[in-house]
This record gives C-alpha cells, structure tokens and sequence, in this order.
C-alpha cells in the first residue's frame, strides 16, 4: 500500500501528480475464496479488512452490484454517537465509537471524523424524561452523556431558537460530546484500500443472483459474473436483506423503506454541532464543504424505489426551519433516498442464519452509519470463529422467537 | 408523491392515508398449542419483496375505511385496488 502522508503529497507534487497509484486493485473473481462478503458499502469492507487484520484470513472477496459505497453508505447523514438506551445497544455503539475514534490512522486515510458534539431535543416533558433516562443509562455503561437546561442548549448551539413563543419550545437536550461526524465516501475508500492492501479482492459491478446450497449448508454464489464457490459467506446488503434471504430460502423480519436527506447550497460555517430532534423530527449539521446536511423521515409504505414523498420532505423542512429561523431562505441544493431496511425492534440482526456457513448483517434501519467499523469488526467475529462476539450475541436472529428485544425505538433519531 | 386510489373517495393524497403494511396475515390457529417460531413467524417475519405487493390502506383523513392495494416496490406504480374481503387478484403478465 502506497502510504500517504505530507511527504508523499510532496513527493507527487513534484511529479505534477501524475503517478498516485489506484488505491484498490479491480480483480477478477477467483472460483473460489475461503469467505465472500457481499455488499460493498462500509460495514461489509469493514467485515473483510477485520477478517484480514484481526483473524488472518485474507482469502476474501468483497462483491458489489455496483459501486463502492453507492448505498446507503454514500446516501446518510454521517451522524456518529453511541448514545443508545440498552446495555447491548451500549455495548456494541460505543465498541464502533472507540473504533472510530482511531480510525483515520489506522487505515492511512483520512475519514474526516470530527467529534463536535450531537443535541438530541427534548420538547415537552416526556421527551425531557425520556433523555434523562437515557442520559443516566449511558452513564452506567459508561458512554459520555449529559443533560442541558434550554440556557444551555442556547449556549452550546447559539443558532437555535429556544423561545417559548415556538410550537414545541425547546425544554433542553441530551449532548454527546464524543459524538459527531465523518466523511462517509472516505470510510468505505480507506476500508477498502487497507483491505485491498492485505489481499483482499474488491470485486464491483457483480451482482448475487443466487446463493448456492448443498443442504443446510451454503457453498458459493451466483453472480453476474459467474460462479464463485465459498463455505462462508457475508451477507451485509443495506436495503436487500429480503431479497437475499429469499435466495437463501428463510424470511427475516425486515420492512424496507425509504428514508431520504438533502443538502443545502454551501455557505460559510454557521452551525458548528449536529442538532436531532425526534418529536418534530429534524436532524442536521453542516459539512466541511459548507452545506447543511438535512435528515429527513421515512415513507410509511414498503418500497425499494430509492425515493421518497416529497411530503416526508416538507415536514422536516418545517421543523427545521422552525427550530432555525435563519436558515428559512436557504436553497435546497440535492435530495435523494436510500432504502433502509427497519426491524421491529429498531436494532440490527448480525449473526448466524438457519443455513450453515451463511452470516447476515443486517436490519440497521436508519442509523447504521455510526456503527460502521464495530459491526464490521464483530461482523468478522462472527464469520472468522463461526460463533458471535459477545457485542452481537443479543443481536441474533432468534431474539424474534424468544422475545429478548432490544427496542431502541426512542434513541433512533427517525421514527421507524 | 403518491396518489392513492380510495375505491370510495377516489385517487387523494398520500398524507391522507394510513399504510397498514403487508396484507393477507393470517392469526394462527391454536394459540394454545402453537410453538415459539410459528408466533415469531406471525408476528415479526414478512415478505417484503422487490416487485408485486400485496398490501393495506386506510383512508384515515378521509372515509376512514380500509381497503387493500396492488402496488410494485421498485416503481410504486398501484396496479389494483381491492376490497378488504377478497382475495388477492391475479396481476396479468407478472407473478407474485
């Protein structure tokens, strides 16, 4: 791997920078790899540059249907904070915040994680209870959290406007110093590149059309570029999960649906910590290059279509601007969609499947992005020792039948 | 934004509805005696497919009452509207 640093910067200045190297190679598919993951976005990187570097095992492809990144990790709102009710939720949140908190060294690249703070808003005084309870629950387990009064929601975030004139007055807020953002293109590049460097395949453009079963037990893939044999296979496809299981042949408790977020036209540094509210649903930031990064909700109905309501839209826009007077002239630069997939319980499934060799990671609904190195890192726990971590034991499959629900309804930013 | 065929009110605004999710799920008989996995399955385990789907409505901001659609996941295009008592239609030329 070509290691990048300010000397290398010089070193190709000089060259007028005409001779960086691609920082991942494009291989063919081999007929066969010890493990394939599929689904290229970042938490199945993450999956194959963990099996290379924590378990040895480096005879992994990564196959795509199109390109890096181009799901639901190039489509979120790069929110990061581990702030979860449950101690599962705790546990597994903050192993991928520590993780984060390394992570541009690590991998020689630059993710652009920036820990400036994330408020979560409380309305009325449910909503003041409920983050109080939640406050104290981080603290046990230890996770950095605090509960400020509206004076100092006002001091953290002078932009917000807290007066009791509004139509749900801002009463105070959770704050989360550690939480923050990162650059979601850069985690799926220097995931793949540090893969790449310890001999993983990225293979893109290669779609899974089958999954290959010799009884119980999974043998390999087809694909759109022909066969690939394996005895372990990775399933981490953020808004497919369905659809493969279906290939598999076992359903999951799975509703896919919308959820979509927009930009702003770029404008100076205004906003300088990220603000969610989940009673009038807004959530927000601003990115490096100036723009508001807006989330915005999910379409009630089933859908992969990768766009949503125009009215979904309209209600986040309310809020925000409610909450931001100043940003009531600002255009509206892009919107998109990305198709989420929602458990019942609003946390993520990773583990085992009813088919031997065969691991899902999935069901992160619409906040997967923050848990992206540690669930790529208990992720290749799982496969690497065909036994789960002890992060993600609680978040098998069979909690659906026994009951033990992890319900993070209310520490889910957008209601599912 | 969608338009919704109300088979009552006629094609109104998707703010005005309420998606009831995955249509024709059946309560179990023997709740007694049924194990674990068949309520999990009930309960929790959906369809949710990438095509033709069979689904529930509810006209809450207008006559309130339900009814069930056609719709494809990829395009949302709706392709039927049916009564809650039926069976689902055959769509030509697409299976489900």
């Amino acid at each position: 791997m070509q290691k990048y640093s300010i000397f290398s910067l010089a070193r190709n200045a000089l060259s007028r920078h005409e001779n960086w190297r691609e920082a991942w190679r494009s291989p063919e598919p081999k007929p066969e790899y010890d493990v394939v993951i599929v689904g290229g976005g970042g938490h199945g990187l993450a999956t194959a540059y963990y099996l290379a570097k924590e378990h040895g095992i480096t005879n992994v492809a990564v196959v795509e249907k199109g390109w890096l990144g181009g799901g639901n990790t190039g489509r979120n709102t790069t929110i990061v904070r581990s702030n979860y009710l449950w101690d599962e939720s705790a546990g597994l949140y903050e192993h991928s915040l520590k993780l984060w908190e390394g992570l541009s060294q690590k991998l020689n690249f630059n993710v652009m994680f920036s820990q400036r703070g994330v408020l979560n808003l409380a309305h009325n005084l449910h909503d003041l209870r409920e983050l109080s309870r939640r406050v104290n629950a981080n603290r046990l387990n230890g996770i950095d959290s605090e509960i400020l009064d509206a004076q100092g929601v006002k001091d953290f975030c002078p932009l917000i406007d807290t007066s009791l004139t509004l139509r749900y007055p801002v009463l105070g807020a959770s704050l989360q110093r550690r939480g923050g953002v990162a650059r979601h293109d850069a985690v799926a590049w220097g995931f793949a590149r540090a893969a790449d460097a310890l001999g993983v395949d990225i293979i893109q453009n290669c779609e899974v059309t089958g999954i290959l079963r010799d009884g119980d037990a999974v043998q390999g893939l087809e694909t759109s570029r022909g066969t690939i044999k394996a005895n372990k296979v990775g399933v981490v496809v953020a808004g497919h999960c369905s659809v493969l299981a279906n290939m598999a042949g076992f359903r999951l408790p799975i509703e896919s649906h919308p959820l979509q977020a927009l930009v702003s036209e770029p404008v100076k540094p205004v906003l300088d910590c990220v603000v969610m509210s989940n009673a009038v649903h807004a959530y927000i930031s601003q990115s490096d290059k100036g723009e508001l990064v807006i989330g915005a909700g999910i379409d009630s109905y089933v859908s992969y279509s990768q766009r949503g309501g125009f009215d979904v839209v309209e209600d986040t826009l309310h809020a925000v601007v409610e909450l931001f007077p100043m940003f009531s002239r600002m255009r509206m630069l892009r919107q998109w969609g990305g198709i989420v997939d929602v458990c019942p319980d609003a946390s993520p499934i990773i583990g085992k499947t009813p088919v031997q060799g065969l691991y899902f990671n999935c069901g992160w609904g619409t906040g997967g992005f923050k848990a992206t190195p540690g669930s790529g890192n208990v992720f290749a726990h799982t496969i690497a020792r065909d036994e789960p971590h002890p992060l993600n034991a609680p978040f098998a499959l069979d909690r659906f039948t026994s009951g033990a629900l992890i319900d993070e309804h209310g520490a889910a930013a957008v209601a599912h | 934004m969608l338009l919704i065929p109300c088979p009552w009110c006629g094609e109104r605004d998707v703010h005005e509805f309420h998606c009831g999710g995955e249509a024709h799920i059946t309560r179990p008989a023997g709740a007694d005696t049924i194990d674990d996995a068949a309520w999990a399955d009930y309960l929790f385990m959906r369809q949710n497919p990438k095509g033709l789907y069979y689904e529930r409505w509810n006209h809450a901001h207008g006559c309130r009452k339900w009814f069930h659609v056609v719709r494809d996941t990829v395009s949302d295009q709706i392709l039927a509207v049916y009564q809650m008592d039926e069976a689902p239609p055959d769509i030509p030329g697409r299976s489900s």
